[in-house]
């Protein structure tokens, strides 16, 4: 039973069913990780390439580990890129990357819908690690599997984001994962943040944050960039924690058995406070180790056991 | 002049000028039409037998953008008139955001001989507003108009200072020619790559509001009322945009109006359908279906007084990359007719004489010259098309050398079978003459 | 492909009588259940873990430390397969390491499956010994490899597949011989 995606570019793009898949298999893959030693040979002879168009530490260390667990060789491609100051074109990075027989290309970009543009270049596979606003399927499935795993189902739960929708890809990834797997979603942010449409997909825009966090199963508060002040879509930082921050009263409203999560990097006092990110409700840790055990998953299933 | 005869003989006559429509026979000689009506003897005369096609004025596109002077590796005056006469259009008016553009009665004289020795349709150049579209000082507007300027535009980027649209509007009227207005307010617009909506929210594309059109449709049309200057809206894109039109309109202010076939065709749901393709990145955007809704209406009811391509070829390096960084633009002289005969007119949505009516006699009385009718002793530009003839649309197959078109692989119906610009046979049967 | 019934080799006395034996053996070999750990190969090797564990634990009143093994992420035909294998969980929740490791399955075949049982067993510590208990050895083996436990040692040709249900995977204990159906033999090359 493969994926029946050859890329993994969107959450919006997947089914329910290949979501299931991906999660089950990161569930079987992650004890591999508490080895002692923490190898399997599966991908053995593969090359994963990741492709790196904007700074990120997390998610390419992350998905470099993957790869390495399961025995894949890996090559980083580590450049910035801008549209004043263009280097060599995407298009001729592609055929440097055939050249090289890359089997797998898992690509950063601050660009939107660049990772479509990879895949319609590319025949090998593409994981899209990032790209602009649009989406960041591998962040919203571990955040599913991190859910999943805590309270033994998505069906049904009240899932609150909160914070910078507009600018998230996150965001995306992860609305159309738990509306797929049948969550319930609201969402809370300056209203300078929250982009047009989000009511005609199913999900509940609230007016405070106070009203998305009311008897939630799980709160994800987004990072808030500073730079979005001088954009205009805030007055001021000191004001958006004022109103819009998650602290310890506002996570209060919600059910006791909460999870707090947060896809990082934090900025501790603004969108939330220290307290509850190192509280006993925060699971932000374990949503780093579950993004390995996701991403060995997704390169199991695009890399092994298929025949190309 | 030549004497030569020309009859095109028992095709069905779509002439909205005239109200014309039925089976019979125009007449040519030399560079003007002799008659058009039934069974018309012609001795001596060379006989096109169009029986089954449509015969009608030649199209006006009164916005293309032709690269020339300066970006000929895009589209040059010689290769953009083929593609217009490839297309069934046998006058064009060629947009001044050249390099360097055309802000001086200088160039506008190039474009003219460039036309005169490579151009096979009428070529009528649109001079610049300001000085190198700039924005700040107007540019020689009476020196151009008399060099041949058609109208005045800063098409390509908006005219973003009231006052000096306000004197461009004023200065304008001292000639009886007309500014063409892009109306776009460049605070809402902000880098915004597509219609901002629920499509541009779930794709994360930053996006260009209705209103930032909206709103300077409504500043310019105060203003063209306040001058009494005469006021072409381009490329309209939104409902707002259509409203204000028709209430300025219905007030008696000078204000005409264009739409494109892709407006009227495609929606902002283009974007996400195609996964990305830059080839759905124009400016204004591709709007959503309501918006598309009301443009189709307004050209149904005559709101809106004409089609024109927005014809703006580019280099495929220019399209080839990441969506953000794509140039904004399609082609459309060679497929706008058929794309606009098999979604609207076979689709029921508007009737081919009103169709024919955008494309020559709405844009004709835009401009008011004696263009777009088959009248006797008017220019011979006559267009054939053949409503059964269907053809996917292959961009590799084109005159322009812009590739950037969001209908190929269409299977289209409804293609030009013969032009005839100023009495010249100058395409047929899909070759240019 | 459809398939037919050659020949009944086990019903469900058979296999528990070859269970109490191959009992028997490991706790004779191994002098008792000092050090032993049983580990079986997913899927039918498992439920045979588990009875071999319920056998001995009636025999020497000692339960054995009892692991699932999922080979998946081992096989040597992974880059081959059309159909990729769904990935299930590997649960040795012990230290392998010193340990006399049993490993069971169902069916002893080409031997490969049994390679990357090892090859998964010695990525998670250093066994003092593998052995391993099989419930029937059908022969052609493609690597050097031999069980230390048989149930039934059966000749077979690689045209039969030897079908082993157990009551807790296929809710019946048999072991039988199918062959392809006459009619599709032809069809198959």
């Amino acid at each position: 039973m493969p994926l029946k995606s050859h890329d993994v570019l969107a959450l919006e793009e997947m089914d329910a069913e290949d979501i299931r898949l991906i999660l089950d298999t990161a569930d079987s893959l992650k004890e591999i990780m508490f080895r002692a030693i923490k190898k399997v040979p599966t991908l053995r002879g593969k090359t994963v390439v990741t492709l790196f168009y904007e700074p990120s530490t997390r998610t390419r260390t992350s998905f470099e580990l993957a790869a390495k667990y399961m025995s894949a060789d890996t090559v980083s491609i580590s450049t910035t890129t801008s549209s004043i100051q263009k280097g060599e074109t995407l298009r001729d990075t592609v055929r440097t990357l055939e050249a090289m027989g890359a089997d797998l290309v898992v690509m950063r970009h601050p660009v939107s819908g660049s990772c479509h543009y990879l895949a319609r270049c590319l025949d090998a596979p593409v994981i899209n690690a990032g790209d602009g606003m649009h989406e960041h399927p591998t962040q919203g499935l571990l955040d599913l599997f991190t859910i999943r795993e805590r309270k033994g189902r998505l069906e049904g739960l009240t899932v609150a984001i909160v914070g910078d929708i507009l600018h998230s890809r996150v965001a995306r990834s992860d609305i159309w994962g738990l509306l797929k797997m049948g969550a319930r979603v609201r969402v809370a942010g300056p209203p300078t943040l929250l982009p047009p449409g989000l009511e005609d997909v199913g999900v509940r825009v609230c007016r405070t944050v106070e009203e998305a966090l009311q008897d939630a199963d799980v709160v994800q508060v987004l990072r808030i960039q500073r730079e979005r002040q001088r954009g205009g879509y805030f007055p001021s930082v000191r004001e958006y924690a004022k109103f819009f921050g998650v602290n310890a009263a506002r996570l209060g409203l919600a059910k006791p058995d909460v999870l707090l999560m947060h896809p990082g990097p934090m900025n501790r006092g603004v969108e939330i406070t220290s307290d509850i990110a190192d509280g006993p409700r925060a699971v932000i840790r374990e949503q780093v180790t579950n993004g390995v055990a996701v991403r060995m998953a997704l390169l199991y299933l695009l890399l092994g056991g298929r025949e190309e | 002049m030549s004497e030569a005869r020309l009859l095109i003989r028992g095709g069905r006559v779509v002439d909205p000028s005239q109200e014309l429509d039925a089976e019979m026979d125009v007449l040519i000689n030399g560079d003007r039409i002799e008659a058009v009506g039934p069974n018309l003897e012609a001795k001596g005369a060379e006989v096109l037998e169009v029986k089954g096609l449509v015969v009608a004025p030649g199209f006006i596109d009164l916005h293309a953008h032709l690269r020339d002077p300066g970006q000929e590796w895009k589209e040059d005056i010689g290769s953009g008139s083929r593609a217009a006469a490839a297309g069934g259009y046998t006058t064009i008016l060629c947009m001044p955001n050249t390099s360097p553009p055309l802000d001086e009665a200088a160039r506008i004289a190039y474009v003219l001989r460039r036309a005169q020795d490579a151009a096979m349709v009428r070529v009528l150049p649109v001079g610049a507003i300001s000085r190198g579209l700039e924005g700040q000082h107007l540019a020689e507007m009476g020196d151009m108009h008399c060099a041949g300027a058609v109208a005045f535009s800063d098409d390509g980027k908006p005219v973003a200072d009231a006052g000096l649209m306000r004197r461009a509007l004023e200065y304008a009227t001292a000639w009886d020619t007309f500014i063409i207005a892009h109306a776009e307010e460049p605070a809402l617009a902000a880098h915004g790559v597509m219609h901002e909506g629920a499509v541009s929210g779930r794709l994360g594309l930053r996006g260009i509001p209705a209103a930032a059109e909206a709103v300077m449709v409504a500043r310019d049309l105060m203003l063209a009322e306040m001058t009494g200057g005469r006021l072409h809206l381009a490329h309209l894109s939104t409902r707002e945009s259509v409203r204000w039109l028709e209430q300025y309109r219905s007030r008696g202010v000078a204000v005409t109006a264009e739409v494109t076939p892709h407006h009227l065709v495609l929606t902002d749901e283009e974007v996400a359908r195609t996964g990305f393709d830059t080839n759905t990145k124009v400016n204004p955007p591709l709007r959503s279906p309501e918006h598309r809704e009301c443009l189709r209406r307004a050209l149904a009811e005559g709101i809106i007084d004409a089609v024109a391509t927005d014809h703006a070829p580019h280099h495929p390096d220019d399209k080839d990359v990441e969506y953000d960084w794509a140039a904004f633009g399609v082609i459309g002289m060679e497929t706008a007719f058929p794309v606009l005969y098999t979604h609207l007119v076979q689709a029921g949505i508007l009737s081919l004489a009103r169709l024919v009516e955008a494309l020559t006699w709405g844009p004709a009385r835009v401009l008011r010259r004696h263009l777009g009718s088959l009248r006797p002793g008017w220019p011979a530009d006559v267009v054939v098309v053949d409503l059964k003839q269907e053809r996917t649309v292959d961009p590799d197959a084109f005159y322009s050398k812009g590739r950037n078109c969001p209908f190929a692989g269409w299977e289209l119906r409804g293609w030009p079978r013969y032009t005839i610009s100023a009495g010249r046979l100058v395409f047929a049967d899909g070759q240019i003459l | 492909m459809r398939m037919r019934e050659k020949a009944r080799i086990m019903d469900a006395e058979g296999i528990r009588r070859a269970v109490v034996r191959i009992a028997h053996e490991i706790l004779e070999r191994n002098k008792g259940t000092q050090n032993l750990v049983l580990v079986g190969i997913r899927r039918r090797g498992v439920p045979l873990a588990c009875r071999l564990a319920r056998t001995i634990e009636e025999i020497e009143g000692a339960r054995l430390p009892t692991g699932v093994l999922d080979i998946t992420l081992y096989r040597d035909d992974l880059s081959t397969r059309l159909d990729q294998p769904v990935v299930h969980r590997t649960e040795v929740p012990f230290d392998v390491s010193g340990k006399r490791v049993v490993l069971v399955d169902d069916v002893l075949y080409t031997g490969r499956t049994v390679r990357a049982a090892m090859d998964a067993i010695m990525d998670l510590g250093r066994p003092q010994v593998i052995q391993l208990a099989v419930l029937v050895d059908r022969g052609h083996r493609e690597l050097p490899i031999r069980a230390d436990y048989v149930g039934k040692n059966l000749p077979t040709s690689r045209r039969e597949v030897v079908a082993v249900r157990l009551q807790e995977t296929d809710g019946r204990d048999e072991v039988v011989i199918e062959e392809p159906c006459a009619a599709d033999q032809g069809k198959e090359r």
